[in-house]
């Protein structure tokens, strides 16, 4: 029963998709017979395709609007400035050259795929920090850091307030 | 208004260029993924940003395609290019490629 | 015009970056260090195409832009299969 459940959302976020992508053509073809039979066959096989992926672990969190909003803010703006402050940052170690790399290991404690995503992209795109692996049990994150200050981190010195927000929104 | 797309290119074209010298200064594979995913990813929202603005600013119907367009494909980059390079460097360290000059590296313990 | 002009001029300075970006593909020790190079010409040449679709007043380049940007992502993803041993 679940699984039907979730096979049908999918297909059915994909037959939105493909109608949105239909009516950016233009007014052509949007209500003939024949788009909507297309449609309704490629979000089925994207459906049965992709289903079982998209709602491992959590993924029921995403249908909750209120998530999408505290994302949103989360983007523009604690996300942004610590983007900004990264960018100088690894500007500054363009032009000097000082670094001190290493890979170093964390547990931020997240427990569902939405949540360790953000937090790996934030990561990713924000100081000195690069994801390298996320252990998918343990949930154990692998980060290249420029610039290693402490061998056995605690989450909050490699990057700062991000796990709050992530538990915040997809958690 | 003029300024401020003046501004945009401006900062756009120079975060992009430290991308590409930080692809030639840097010493490895990881160290290069920090620099050319940062600062080509900062400079791409300015740079796509002006023309968002520009869009707005002319109007009218081809003027607002073109900023929503340019801000689909500003939203596909964000999404696709941290995703894209965590990739590769998981790609990278399971190929045995070491971290030049690492302090420690706990991802070659846990092997 | 002359702000359609700085958008052209714009462009130009990223085709400059992007030489040098293909100077790390050709030297580029490892195979992950030309990958690298290539994601990043990926990412300009999307930038240059926005750009490029204000300078010419054609919005059907954004369009490309937005294609063009999902195919190179799955091209670094195969990439990146190849060189953990994914594919034989």
């Amino acid at each position: 029963m679940r699984k039907a459940a979730e096979w049908a959302t999918t297909a059915a976020f994909a037959l939105a998709v493909y109608l949105l992508l239909v009516l950016w053509t233009g007014p052509i073809g949007l209500w003939s017979s024949s788009e909507l039979i297309a449609g309704v066959v490629l979000s089925v096989l994207a459906g049965l395709l992709g289903g079982r992926l998209l709602w491992e672990r959590g993924g029921w969190r995403m249908l909750q609007p209120h998530r999408w909003v505290l994302f949103f803010f989360y983007l523009i703006g604690p996300f942004f400035l610590a983007m900004a402050r990264a960018n100088l940052d690894v500007a500054w170690r363009i032009i000097t050259g000082r670094i001190r790399p290493g890979i170093v290991r964390f547990n931020p404690g997240l427990r569902t795929d939405l949540g360790r995503t953000v937090l790996a992209n934030s990561i990713t795109l924000t100081p000195g920090t690069l994801t390298v692996d996320v252990d998918d049990d343990t949930g154990d994150f692998y980060v290249h850091w420029i610039n290693v200050k402490d061998k056995e981190p605690r989450p909050e010195d490699v990057c700062g307030s991000f796990p709050t927000w992530a538990r915040r929104i997809a958690e | 208004m003029n300024v401020l797309i003046y501004i945009f290119l401006a900062i756009g074209a120079v975060f992009n260029g430290l991308g590409a010298v930080a692809l030639i200064r840097f010493p490895d594979v990881y160290t290069r993924i920090h620099g050319a995913t940062k600062c080509t990813t900062f400079g791409s929202i300015f740079s796509i940003l002006a023309v968002v603005i520009y869009g707005f600013a002319r109007g009218g119907g081809e003027g607002g395609t073109l900023a929503v367009h340019a801000l689909l494909a500003l939203v596909f980059l964000l999404l696709t290019n941290p995703t894209g390079s965590h990739a590769l460097a998981r790609g990278a360290h399971q190929a045995g490629i070491k971290p030049f000059q690492a302090v420690v590296d706990r991802l070659e313990d846990k092997r | 015009m002359i702000v359609e002009l700085s958008f052209g001029v714009a462009a130009a300075v990223m085709l400059a970056f992007m030489c040098v970006s293909v100077l790390r593909l050709a030297i580029g020790p490892t195979a992950a260090d030309r990958a690298v190079a290539l994601d990043t010409i990926n990412t300009l040449v999307v930038t240059t195409m926005v750009l490029l679709g204000v300078a010419f007043g054609q919005v059907v380049l954004v369009d490309v832009a937005i294609v063009y940007a999902l195919l190179s992502f799955i091209a670094t993803l195969y990439i990146a299969r190849y060189l953990a041993g994914g594919l034989e």
